[in-house]
Formats: C-alpha cells, sequence, structure tokens
C-alpha cells in the first residue's frame, strides 16, 4: 500500500465527496440497464441446471461432481432466521441461475474483442478496463497508480486487464472459470477449503450454481506489483449472481484486493449469494475492501437486491494477516459476516465496517473472530448507520479457543442515528475459553446532533451537506482503512446514500 | 446594514416562555456594537434567532440584513448573505478535519453566491496566513473540529471562521467566555484586524473588559428581551461599576 499522508487524503476525499453529492441528482445513479441480449439457462433450478452451468464453463468431472454434492446438501438445509431480518418467501425456481450477453457465446480472446457494449457498461460506471494508469485526483499522490480489472457481467467474467504484467511477477489473476481450465490443480486443493459446500443455506447455494467471480494465487514472496479488483455488475432481470472468489497468497506474499458491485434499479428482487475464500500462509497477507453498492430498492422498500454472502478468510499458517474493509450502503437486505479463522500463532485478523441502512433497507452484518493459534490478534471497528425507516444490526463473534492463548481482542461498535424511525442494534456474541487471552468491547448509540448540523448550516453548508459531512467523519476510521480510489468512492457513496434522510 | 424592530420570540416548544419582547436595534455599516446585559436577558437568544436556529418562533416583528428579510431564510442562507455567528460554545465535529470544515463551509458560500470555487491551494494559501495572524498552528487545522481543542483554541478557531468566510455582519456571542487575558487579546486582535467600513460587529458579552479591545462605538443593554438603554461606550464602563440593577431599575420607572 502506498503510504499517503493522512490529512491531505482526508482534504482531497472530503472535497471531493461534496463535489459528487452536489452534482449528483438522483439517488441511486448505477440503475440504468444495458440492453443486450442475453443466452439464458431455463428458469428454475435442479440437477440439470447445475449440470448445464458445469458444462458451459468446460468443467472437469470432479466439478461437476462438487458442485452436485453440494446442490444435494442445500436440499436437505433450512434458510437461516436467527439473523434480525425480514426475508420475504424466496422462489428459488423463479429464477434463472445462468445469464450471458450472446456476444460472450464464443470467449473474447482479449478485452478488445469484447462487445462495445459491455464495455461501455463499465466506462459508464467509471470503471477503468484500458490498461491505463489509474490516476488518483487525489492530492499528494504525484504519480498513478495500476489497478488490474476482473470485469464480471451477470454470469460470466468479461476480461481481465494487465495479465501480462501479473504474470511476470508471477500473479495470476483471472476468473474462476479459467483458473479451473489453465490452473485445476490450484483450485482443486484449495476451493471449498475455507467454506465448505455445506457451511450454510446460501454458501451451499453457491457451491452448486456459481458460474464465474475471480481467482488471485499470488506467489511465495511476490508483493504483488498492484491492486487487484473485480466489479460485479448485475444487469439481467430475475437473474441470481453466484460468483465465487477465491483467493490464495503463499508463503511470504501480499495482496490488496478491491471489490465493488453495483445493479440496475427494478421494482423486484435480485438474489446475491456470493462466497469468497481466502487462503493465507505463513507471514502472507491479504487486505480485501468491498464498496458494496449493490440497488438497495426504492424509497418505499421496492425492488433491491437480497445479498447472501459468505466471506471467509483463514490465516492457516504462523503469521498470516487479513484484513477486512466493507462499506455496505446497497442492497435491500444484507446478511455478510466476514470472516477470519486465526489458526496459525501470532495471526492477526481486522474487520472494519460502515454499514448503512436508508429507506427500508435491512442489514444484518458483522463479523466471526475465531482464535485457533497462539498470541493471535483481532481487531473489530464497525460503523453503523440507520436512517429512515431502516434496520441495521451488528453481529459479531469472538471467540478464543484454549490453545489460543495470550490472544487479544478488540471490538469497537458505534451505531448512528437519524430520524426517529430506524433501530440500531448489537449483538455481540463473546465466548473464551482460556485464561490468558484479553478480550475487549465497547458499543455506543447516537443520534445525529442537531447542534452539529446548526453549526455546519450556519457557515453556509446545506442540510444534506452538513449529514454528509458529519457522517463522514463518524465513519473516518474506517474509511482512511480503504484504498484510496475506493476511499473517494465509499465518501460519496456514504453522503449519496443518505440524502433524503433529513428534513 | 442590520435592522431589527420590534422583534418577539419565543421558545417553539412552550410559547409560554417568551424572551425577546419587541427589540428593536439598527447597525449601520463598519459600526461596531455591543449587547450587555444579565443573565436570561435574551442576549444568546437574540444571536440564535437571527443566525436561524431551530427551537424559536418569532411571532411578531422584523429583522433585515441590507433591506433582505433575514427571518425567512434557512440558516445557510443567512450565511451566504453575510451573516456570520461566532458561536459561545463552538460545537465539536470528530472525524471531521478543521481545514475540510473550512473549505467546505467557504466553497458552500462561494457556489450559493454564484462565485467560482477556490482550489485546494488557493484556499491553503489564504488559511495558512489567515491562521498565523490568530497563532493557529498547522496541527491545529488538522485535528478535528473544536476535538479536545481548549476554551481559547475554539474562540480563536471561530475569529479564524469568520476571517476565511469574509461576513459582513458579524455577531460574537459572549466570545470573551473562558479566555484568559492573553488570549483575548489575541481574538480582539483578530476581530479588529477584521473591522473596516463595510463590515459590521455585534459583540454579545457579560463584561465591560472584552469591549476595553474590542471598542464599541454604541452599547446597547437588553434586559428582559428589550432594549433597556442605549449609549457609548461609557456606558459599558457605567455597568462595569454599579452593575445592571441601577439601569433595570430605571428602566421601570
Amino acid at each position: 500500500m502506498a503510504v499517503l499522508d493522512e490529512t491531505q487524503m482526508r482534504e482531497g476525499v472530503d472535497r471531493e465527496t461534496v463535489e459528487t453529492v452536489q452534482s449528483m441528482a438522483g439517488t441511486y445513479k448505477h440503475g440504468w440497464e444495458t440492453e443486450i441480449e442475453m443466452d439464458f439457462a431455463p428458469k428454475g433450478l435442479n440437477e440439470d441446471i447445475v449440470r448445464l452451468i458445469s458444462e458451459k464453463n468446460n468443467e472437469p468431472e470432479w466439478l461437476l461432481e462438487w458442485r452436485l454434492d453440494a446442490y444435494r446438501r442445500w436440499l436437505t438445509m433450512e434458510s437461516p432466521d436467527w439473523a434480525m431480518l425480514n426475508i420475504p418467501e424466496i422462489d428459488y425456481q423463479e429464477q434463472y441461475y445462468y445469464a450471458k450477453p450472446k456476444s460472450m457465446a464464443e470467449k473474447p480472446k482479449s478485452l478488445d474483442d469484447v462487445d462495445p457494449k459491455l464495455l461501455e457498461t463499465y466506462a459508464k460506471l467509471g470503471i477503468p478496463l484500458k490498461e491505463q494508469m489509474l490516476l488518483a485526483g487525489v492530492e499528494g499522490a504525484e504519480e498513478g497508480r495500476k489497478v488490474a480489472v476482473d470485469a464480471v457481467f451477470d454470469s460470466v467474467s468479461l476480461g481481465t486487464t494487465f495479465k501480462k504484467e501479473l504474470a511476470a511477477a508471477g500473479v495470476i489473476f483471472c476468473s474462476i472459470s479459467e483458473a479451473v481450465q489453465d490452473h485445476p490443480e490450484l483450485v482443486k486443493k484449495y476451493l471449498g477449503s475455507v467454506v465448505p459446500q455445506n457451511d450454510n443455506y446460501f454458501a451451499a447455494l453457491n457451491s452448486a450454481v456459481f458460474s464465474d467471480g475471480s481467482f488471485v494465487y499470488i506467489p511465495a514472496g511476490v508483493k504483488c506489483p498492484m491492486e487487484l479488483s473485480t466489479y460485479f455488475r448485475i444487469n439481467a432481470e430475475n437473474t441470481g449472481q453466484f460468483e465465487r472468489t477465491l483467493i490464495v497468497a503463499e508463503k511470504g506474499s501480499h495482496v490488496s484486493y478491491l471489490e465493488g458491485c453495483t445493479a440496475p434499479k427494478r421494482d423486484t428482487n435480485q438474489l446475491h449469494a456470493a462466497v469468497v475464500e481466502i487462503v493465507i500462509l505463513e507471514d502472507a497477507e491479504v487486505k480485501y475492501s468491498t464498496v458494496q453498492n449493490w440497488f438497495p430498492g426504492d424509497e418505499n422498500g421496492k425492488g433491491g437486491i437480497y445479498n447472501f454472502v459468505t466471506k471467509r478468510a483463514d490465516c492457516r499458517e504462523d503469521r498470516a494477516k487479513v484484513m477486512w474493509t466493507q462499506v455496505e450502503t446497497g442492497s435491500a437486505i444484507t446478511w455478510k459476516y466476514p470472516s477470519c479463522i486465526l489458526r496459525g500463532d501470532d495471526t492477526q485478523g481486522e474487520f472494519y465496517s460502515i454499514a448503512i441502512a436508508n429507506n427500508w433497507q435491512q442489514a444484518d452484518t458483522g463479523t466471526k473472530m475465531v482464535h485457533l493459534g497462539k498470541n493471535s490478534r483481532s481487531r473489530i471497528v464497525s460503523k453503523g448507520i440507520s436512517a429512515g425507516h431502516a434496520q441495521n444490526t451488528y453481529r459479531g463473534l469472538v471467540s478464543m479457543h484454549p490453545k489460543a492463548t495470550s490472544s487479544r481482542n478488540y471490538t469497537q461498535c458505534d451505531s448512528l442515528l437519524i430520524g426517529d424511525k430506524c433501530g440500531a442494534h448489537t449483538v455481540p456474541y463473546i465466548e473464551v475459553r482460556n485464561a490468558s487471552s484479553r478480550v475487549e468491547h465497547e458499543a455506543t448509540t447516537s443520534k445525529v446532533d442537531d447542534d452539529q448540523l446548526f453549526y455546519c448550516r450556519s457557515r453556509g453548508m446545506d442540510e444534506e451537506e452538513a449529514v454528509a459531512l458529519v457522517v463522514n467523519g463518524f465513519c473516518k476510521e474506517v474509511l482512511q482503512e480503504l484504498p484510496m480510489e475506493f476511499a473517494m468512492e465509499a465518501q460519496a457513496l456514504v453522503a449519496i446514500s443518505l440524502e433524503g434522510s433529513v428534513g | 446594514m442590520l435592522e431589527i424592530k420590534n422583534l418577539h420570540a419565543e421558545l417553539e416548544d412552550d410559547s409560554e416562555v417568551k424572551i425577546l419582547k419587541g427589540l428593536s436595534l439598527k447597525v449601520n455599516p463598519g459600526e461596531v456594537h455591543a449587547i450587555m446585559g444579565p443573565n436570561g436577558s435574551g442576549k444568546s437568544t437574540l444571536s440564535y434567532v437571527l443566525s436561524g436556529r431551530d427551537g424559536y418562533t418569532v411571532t411578531d416583528g422584523s429583522a433585515t440584513l441590507e433591506g433582505v428579510d433575514l427571518l425567512e431564510m434557512e440558516a445557510e442562507e443567512r450565511a451566504a448573505a453575510g451573516l456570520f455567528l461566532a458561536f459561545q460554545y463552538p460545537v465539536e465535529i470528530p472525524g471531521v478535519g478543521n481545514m475540510t470544515f473550512l473549505r467546505t463551509a467557504v466553497n458552500a458560500q462561494r457556489k450559493a453566491r454564484g462565485q467560482e470555487e477556490l482550489s485546494a491551494g488557493e484556499f491553503l494559501k489564504v488559511v495558512r496566513a489567515k491562521a498565523k495572524d490568530l497563532q493557529i498552528d498547522a496541527d491545529m487545522l488538522k485535528r478535528p473540529v473544536n476535538v479536545g481543542f481548549s476554551g481559547g483554541e475554539k474562540k480563536r478557531n471561530e475569529i479564524l471562521q469568520m476571517a476565511m468566510l469574509e461576513p459582513k455582519m458579524c455577531i460574537l456571542d459572549e466570545t470573551d467566555s473562558g479566555l484568559d487575558v492573553d488570549a483575548m487579546k489575541l481574538v480582539a486582535d483578530g476581530v479588529n484586524a477584521l473591522r473596516d467600513a463595510g463590515r459590521s460587529f455585534l459583540v454579545i458579552t457579560h463584561y465591560q473588559r472584552l469591549l476595553d479591545h474590542i471598542v464599541p462605538d454604541v452599547v446597547h443593554i437588553l434586559s428582559e428581551g428589550r432594549i433597556i438603554k442605549t449609549g457609548g461606550p461609557e456606558l459599558a464602563l457605567e455597568v462595569e461599576r454599579n452593575g445592571y440593577a441601577d439601569l433595570m431599575a430605571e428602566a421601570q420607572a
């Protein structure tokens, strides 16, 4: 990670936020749709669909069996109901499980061959698919930085940038369907090793029908020369997106990975059930950042994405380190607990989260820190913001196993309420099974303060600008953990997500 | 500049609590007026009603800035029109850098007035020069707005905001409270540096000592929501010597 002058970054970022907010008229800016001919698998879910997806991806036999196994297990499972979420019944037979732009029937050799309509989609989203320097637009950042992108559109990956440059460093960054073809031994070794097929209802569903996603492999001792990122776009109607991401960091390697998500505005709900698995070996370090901006539904709670995601990192060997940073502003329903298994000794897990729920959004999100190794350390900083009629729950587990002696956790959960019809809930689970570990938990709940808003307004800011400023201040501890391109986007999102929440 | 006529205001939540009861005053361009008065006379309420804080209902009277009705405007519109209130208790905003706050404010006002926004570079240059005069160092500009600031730092920060926003009409609400002699001098110097023919001040204070440094053209005595006496700087000295009791008795007589 580039070391930044913190203040300078904040300066640039905040200005950006305000400008972005001012330039935006609507609330959800990614709500448009790309009109393109799609190739759908038949509606509904059964073994034939699982076989079809596997066949479309030209998968080896073992993977088909793995999927079928997952599907059969899924049939015996029930949708979890312990979260503080009101989830309408989902008819899994009314969804499409595979959608691919027709122009992608022949896999393009490079991004140059991809249908310009698809490329335009990403250009419109502001995502660079050309191999160009990304100019950060931040004071103090003199040179541009490179970010490699994997673009996933509905069920398929369109292509990945900077492949050659990454390959020179020994880094593999491609879609998971390509990885199955080109690096089957790696996929076979690690797939499902962090999140088993039957881990939970949604993970089982994903294991059966995942169509694409990203694969990252960082060889021993390599510091990935650029940020890696995946942008997920759901476009087709009534289509679920089930991406699977697998990241393997060999001994002593480093990587920073970013993930962004958007979807068109629709008045029906759409399903998104992803799985992210991260394997981190000795002395390796992975930083995983998400800006989740799926369509949240309209101001009356109609439409929006159901976001049921299983993300887990396994710090499998000593001194492995993982850091999750998430900015969750979208989705009608969010069910997501990026977790850290601190298996090795002296391992480290961090979780920084901003979850914003406005209008009728529901979020139940948090983390699990499972301490298995000695001297393992974890840190949780969660900032929940509720507005409108939204309900926002932090749910977190900190577990110290008997062998995880001298381990430590620090948890800080802050909730901010805007208005008087929303709710904030904090549900910490703490299990300590040895005498030498230490767990700290701090929680606060506050309302956006009228005095703060008046102070800002008396200096000339309008109410929305004032709220954006105060809320961004509230989130600062988390925002500053994001890579800078994302920090700007996230700040703008924080402001936009809260539009209409006051007055 | 500022003209207040027969202003009546009460608490929004409790119309029984009438605070301003027919307050009138007129501040001409370039003038410094002081308002003195005992606790509970309505000094802070006057500053809040003028700057547009929620919680008060104006039941009668008017307040205009350069002939434009202030009371019809939102707080931010009043600010853009040139009104500034230096708070008695400046508010803390955790996580928001002082400099970010300042620039957001300056550009919001410039935008509202149809002016070009200041670039980061231009802004930095101006703010550094002005901060130096108020002995505000780089660290204080970086820290979150008013968080962990001492009483003196908070007040100096208010004056810095005033200097950056260049308002036409400045209201200082007990800016001297909580300041030691040196800090008061610094704040007063900051205010005096801003005095000019086009800018007016309304200085609200309990004590005469601030007026040794910021010498007013006119002094008003406020009691029970009305101006009971108006005079020159000597009126402040009289209050200092004799307190408010005589003046209040005189007014009732």
